[in-house]
């Protein structure tokens, strides 16, 4: 189930990417909405990650491409943020929670513009949204892995774009600071923002998103959450992978509830 | 005055490798330093063999060229080829200096030049090579190479800061807004790779990479932050060259290993003063109530 849709905020085109022989995304082709949470879910390796970068021009696409806003990334950067995994960086680098958020503002100044009071006001209002205007002046190095999360969260923020693409803002993230980011990622809809999320657990997804990308190297589904959330998706998407299985049961036991509606 | 030039441009050296240090510290490739050292001995000994000049600008050229082209190299195995950084390097490296000691016996046993002559120069030496290049200003020709260097290594470093802090601390989100990493990182290790060749002439590779990796890491110990880190290393990097010159007066040894032998001990204290700190830290009720 794929579905278009009018005036996408982002587009793939074939998207494909190779390492080593082995395809981590092949022909990856979907819309996605303004102003949703899209969660994009998939077993390990299913290329969630490298479809991100792909898409961010982090890796280069063997072929395909994306179109964010209706154009090429390189003329909607400033529009568009990209948070990594939590996991992908040294957190010994010798910084602090503030330094980080300031890198946020860094594509706005280049290498010489000096910051503006304007931009340490959008740093620290960016660190009051995600609850860490307290630690400014913490070492990153002393941070629980939520903190750290929310630190990359204001840091996004910090860059004022209407598109976040965030590569699995909720792992290793304690229950509050999962709820502190899910009532954020709200609130960034709310004011018009679309955000792009992969995600893992499968029991939650149904809590947070209003469309869903199912993926297994290759695009399985694109819809309404309501759409792709049936049992045959899932297993077209997660295939023969056991642990999902029981997982996918279990979820369609608690379907009998009724889902929350948004 | 002799004293003055060998500390001078020891320190030159000092300020260049501890500034670029910190951030080949910081992506977990100090090892190029060493990579380099090796890899240029093929562009040496084309250049010797050309010229049959074992000093001077031509050498200088081959050497650094080789530089430069292992460093394509060590990228293009990383980033295209997808090798590991520290793989990349090895591979590299021994490659090009194999080429270099093939070259040697190909070009038969007159051929005055050996691996010695790049791993330990002497700063002893620096003094006696004057050269005027300001009217009235007899400076030793090293010295005037490595404070161009020094300038330009500082000016890289001032200019590119926010790129190579971006790119050191998160290369995949300093890509995604944009910024042409690879670009930079060659940039980067170009500036290595230079540093290194104009530097081993008078003071070795040895303590190149004693430089490279030595100040740097202690440094690190003690920093919390990036510009912080910058500061102290060259701070270490200098005293430990005024330290180290005295040192080898005072037991009458080699200057340059007397140097590095200060850089490792400066590491040492800072180990010792951090584990200290950080006891007398755990030892607070404050710290428990936090856990």
């Amino acid at each position: 189930m794929i579905k278009e849709v009018e005036n996408p905020v982002l587009e793939t085109h074939n998207l494909t990417v190779v390492y080593d022989r082995k395809p981590a995304i092949w022909n990856i082709d979907f819309t996605l909405p303004a102003g949703s949470i899209v969660g994009i879910m998939g077993p390990n390796g299913s290329g969630k990650s490298t479809l991100l970068k792909s898409i961010m021009g982090v890796v280069e696409p063997n072929s395909g491409y994306a179109r964010l806003f209706n154009k090429p990334l390189d003329a909607v950067r400033k529009r568009v943020s990209y948070v990594p995994q939590r996991q992908s960086v040294d957190w010994d680098f010798p910084a602090s929670v503030l330094d980080v958020v300031t890198m946020g503002r860094y594509p706005h100044l280049g290498l010489f513009r000096k910051l503006r009071s304007e931009d340490k006001e959008i740093v620290a209002d960016s660190l009051e949204k995600v609850g860490m205007l307290a630690f400014a002046n913490r070492q990153i190095s002393q941070l629980s892995g939520g903190q750290q999360q929310r630190v990359f969260l204001a840091r996004a923020l910090a860059q004022q774009a209407d598109l976040y693409l965030m590569d699995e803002p909720l792992v290793g993230v304690d229950a509050a600071s999962e709820h502190a980011i899910i009532d954020l990622l709200k609130q960034m809809q709310a004011s018009g923002k679309t955000i792009v999320v992969v995600h893992h657990d499968l029991y939650t997804a149904s809590e947070y998103f209003d469309w869903l990308v199912l993926m297994n190297t290759r695009l399985v589904a694109s819809a309404p959450l309501e759409e792709v959330f049936q049992e045959e998706m899932l297993r077209d998407a997660y295939g023969g992978q056991l642990t999902s299985m029981s997982k996918i049961a279990a979820l369609l036991r608690e379907k009998s509830f009724p889902m929350r509606h948004k | 005055m002799n004293e003055l030039w060998i500390i001078g441009t020891a320190a030159l050296v000092a300020t260049s490798s501890s500034l670029l240090g910190c951030f080949l510290v910081l992506r977990r490739m100090v090892m190029f330093g060493d990579a380099i050292s090796h890899a240029v001995l093929p562009g040496i000994v084309i250049a010797y063999f050309l010229t049959h000049n074992k000093t001077g600008f031509p050498v200088l050229a081959g050497a650094a060229l080789t530089g430069l082209l292992a460093t394509l190299f060590i990228q293009f195995f990383n980033r295209k080829v997808r090798l590991q950084i520290d793989a990349s390097i090895g591979i590299s490296y021994t490659f090009l200096f194999a080429l270099g000691v093939i070259l040697i016996s190909l070009l038969g046993p007159n051929v005055d030049l050996d691996q010695e002559c790049v791993l330990y120069g002497e700063i002893a030496y620096v003094p006696l090579e004057l050269i005027e290049i300001i009217p009235g200003l007899s400076l030793p020709r090293q010295f005037w190479i490595l404070l161009l260097n020094m300038l330009m290594v500082t000016a890289f470093v001032r200019i590119s800061y926010r790129y190579l802090k971006l790119g050191s601390f998160d290369p995949a989100f300093a890509a995604g807004v944009g910024i042409p990493v690879a670009l930079w990182q060659f940039a980067l290790l170009g500036g290595v790779s230079l540093t290194t060749v104009v530097s081993f002439e008078s003071v070795g590779a040895i303590l190149v990479i004693a430089f490279l990796a030595g100040p740097p890491a202690t440094a690190y110990l003690l920093s919390r932050a990036l510009k912080q880190m910058l500061y102290l290393s060259v701070a270490f990097g200098i005293t430990a060259t005024i330290l180290g010159y005295y040192l080898a007066t005072l037991l009458n040894a080699s200057i340059a290993g007397s140097i590095a032998t200060v850089i490792g001990v400066q590491f040492l204290f800072a180990f010792l003063y951090v584990r200290l700190k950080r006891n007398s830290l755990l030892n607070t009720p404050e710290v428990h109530e936090i856990k």
